[in-house]
């Protein structure tokens, strides 16, 4: 009996310690932050992904008021994003191929970097939980990225504004919220890589390497991949039959999924082009008879749920490593 | 040294890394306002057993109470008892000192008005009061390990776990840390486990030792019956230095019942007792007998120089 109330005891111990709340992830989360807004690298590298993308929006209005009167006028406000003049690829593409630089410049020393400075140990014999380290570095990456990229939505908003002279209609700016949603939530997929990689690699060069190696295989080499793997399995010529090359382009389209970038780019392009109704390869059958149109916002993202179930759970995936990695990590420092 | 309950117990405290045995078998009991010291050479596992202690590597075998509590399972709660100064301690360069101990203390939940003040004496007491306000990166080895124990000292905790706090320190600086340290303990009655290759520092300012070495302790106790315990059980080596002295004398002692070997070495006798004997009581009356007197005796594996040697040769003594 007295056995049995000591055992029921700890165990109610070690549930309120478990649940209650140490206040160490509040503390962690607040320094964090103001880390990485201070940080030196986060202001290059904002700088750099801004003019990026105010240049493009520049040129983009640039060209969509040449073209007024000429062309559609419906969704000007978000042509602001899509449209490329001349030279420059469209806000979109920059935001694209430079956003993952964000998320793995936040991350890619968060837990190294503890660990080389020799205040991970310190760090975790103060009265908190181990997780509330990983989970308070993690937050607050999502928020600095949140910040950053909520703040680039609003520049263009407004300027956009100030060059085309047409305000944004209410499915517009929606669309914009969307766009910049799924942004955040790309660079949080980059951000738990560079925080995993910064738990397998005890050099942060190594670590910020690893990720950049990861970022440019996806950018640019998955694509490829994908192409040469499709036609490989379904070897292509002009003479093969009509299914022959469906398949191929459906495999080559669903190969090339298993990138998150794949992912954030379609997701992107049905969020940001209302007129666009699917991405894969269409019959002439299906074509015949569909009234040219515009998607309502609803239907668009009821197109792009899966990309972006597959971008969370991949985002979450891979967090979730760190975080096993972390919890099961040997923290001396000598 | 208040009351004689113990505060750290730890029982058949176990920790393997594979086929490496860190930490076999320790038994410690630590007791509330000493200054114990955990002396081993490098690899004894001193570490080892003190992040079990703080919950932050999980015993193979056996358990630690800290104030009652296993650290594996109230981890929490020890950690807010405890204060670690882990060795080569490491701060955020980019802070300065304050913003570094104002992170740790509001980690601790230390109401914010009351923090400042803290900072304040704390950084005093350690002497880095005009240093408060400089980026940790200026600073010297010395000044983070002091930093080090402001951080505890901003804390408060009841036990300061101390790992080799005085490696690569200069003698003066070492000299003032554990000037701190033993304040600490006078004063504030804080219970204080230092940890250390370096007997010769450490043994100044410590209550008990433990000598632990290859992951076993080998003795415990106040320093002065340490030599007896460590070396128990082997025999009885004596030092000797004479006058007048000449060669029949080591025939003599030779001749002696219980005598090994004898042989001299330079100005010393070195006489080996058989296992179990000693023959210092009958050496003053055989001497005197003579008219030879004794300028020096000393009975070697009994004090510390001596376990010194056996174990810790070549460690870094001062
Ligand atoms: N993570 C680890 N993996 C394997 N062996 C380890 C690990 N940490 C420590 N050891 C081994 O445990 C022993 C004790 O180490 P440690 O506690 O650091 O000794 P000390 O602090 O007394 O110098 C050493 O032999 C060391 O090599
Ligand atoms: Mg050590």
């Amino acid at each position: 009996m007295k056995e049995w109330q000591a055992k029921l005891k700890e165990f109610i111990n070690w549930w309120r310690e478990a649940f209650s709340s140490s206040g160490g992830l509040k503390v962690i989360f607040l320094k964090e932050l103001a880390d990485n807004l201070s940080s030196t690298r986060m202001g290059i590298l904002f700088s750099l992904v801004a003019v990026a993308c105010l240049s493009a929006l520049y040129v983009a209005a640039q060209s969509i008021r040449q073209s007024v009167g000429q062309e559609e006028t419906s969704f000007v406000f978000l042509r602001l994003f899509t449209t490329s003049g001349g030279s420059l690829p469209p806000f979109i593409s920059f935001l694209s191929f430079l956003g993952p630089l964000l998320g793995l410049a936040l991350g890619f020393d968060a837990i190294n970097g503890e660990y080389n400075k020799r205040t991970l140990s310190r760090l975790l014999a103060q009265p908190i939980y181990r997780d509330d380290v990983i989970n308070g570095k993690f937050l607050a990456g999502i928020a600095v990225l949140a910040i950053m990229i909520a703040t680039l939505g609003l520049l263009v908003a407004g300027l956009g504004l100030v060059f085309i002279g047409v305000p944004p209609r209410g499915e517009e700016i929606g669309r914009m919220l969307a766009y910049l949603i799924v942004s955040i939530i790309y660079v949080a997929f980059w951000l738990s890589i560079s925080l995993l990689f910064s738990l397998l690699f005890r050099q942060a060069a190594t670590s910020a390497l690893a990720g950049i190696a990861v970022w440019l295989f996806f950018a640019i080499f998955a694509p490829m991949l994908a192409g040469i793997i499709a036609d490989g399995l379904f070897p292509v010529t002009d003479e093969s039959p009509p299914e022959l090359v469906l398949r191929n382009a459906v495999w080559k389209q669903n190969l090339s999924r298993l990138s998150p970038t794949t992912l954030y780019d379609e997701a992107t392009l049905y969020l940001l082009n209302p007129g666009i109704r699917t991405l894969g390869p269409v019959l002439i059958q299906q074509v015949i008879g569909a009234i040219p149109g515009f998607l309502p916002l609803s239907q668009s993202l009821l197109l792009i749920w899966p990309h972006l179930v597959g971008l969370i759970a991949g985002t979450l995936i891979i967090f979730a490593l760190a975080y096993y990695y972390f919890m099961r990590q040997e923290i001396r420092t000598s | 040294m208040g009351n004689r309950s113990p505060i750290i117990v730890t029982e058949n405290l176990t920790k393997h890394y594979g086929p490496v045995v860190a930490v076999q078998d320790l038994n410690l009991e630590i007791y509330e306002g000493e200054v114990f010291g955990l002396l081993g050479p490098n690899g004894a596992g001193k570490t080892t057993t003190i992040l079990m202690l703080l919950g932050l590597t999980e015993p193979t075998s056996g358990r630690a109470l800290v104030a009652g509590l296993d650290p594996t399972r109230n981890a929490l709660a020890v950690k807010r008892l405890v204060g670690y100064l882990p060795d080569n301690v490491g701060f955020y360069d980019d802070l300065t000192a304050k913003e570094n101990l104002l992170y740790t203390g509001r980690l601790n939940q230390i109401p914010e008005a009351e923090l400042e003040q803290r900072i304040k004496t704390a950084l005093e007491q350690v002497g880095l009061a005009d240093h408060g306000d400089r980026k940790v990166r200026e600073f010297s080895r010395g000044m983070r390990q002091r930093l080090g124990i402001a951080d505890l000292i901003v804390k408060d905790p009841r036990i300061f776990i101390l790992d080799e706090p005085t490696l690569g320190i200069d003698p003066e600086g070492v000299r003032e840390l554990l000037n701190l340290i033993v304040r600490l303990s006078r004063e504030k009655g804080k219970t204080i486990l230092i940890s250390s290759h370096l007997l010769h520092q450490i043994q100044q300012i410590c209550d008990r030792v433990g000598i632990f070495v290859a992951g076993r302790l080998l003795a415990v106790g106040p320093l002065e019956t340490l030599g007896r315990q460590v070396m128990a059980g082997k025999p009885l080596e004596i030092e000797l230095q004479v006058e007048p002295f000449n060669h029949d004398l080591l025939e003599v002692f030779r001749s002696l019942e219980g005598v090994d070997r004898v042989e001299s070495q330079g100005p010393y006798i070195r006489l080996r007792c058989a296992k179990g004997k000693d023959i210092r009581p009958q050496l003053t009356g055989l001497l005197a007998e003579r008219k030879v007197s004794i300028l020096h005796l000393r009975a070697r594996g009994h004090d510390l120089d001596d376990i010194y040697l056996e174990y810790f040769q070549g460690e870094g003594r001062i």
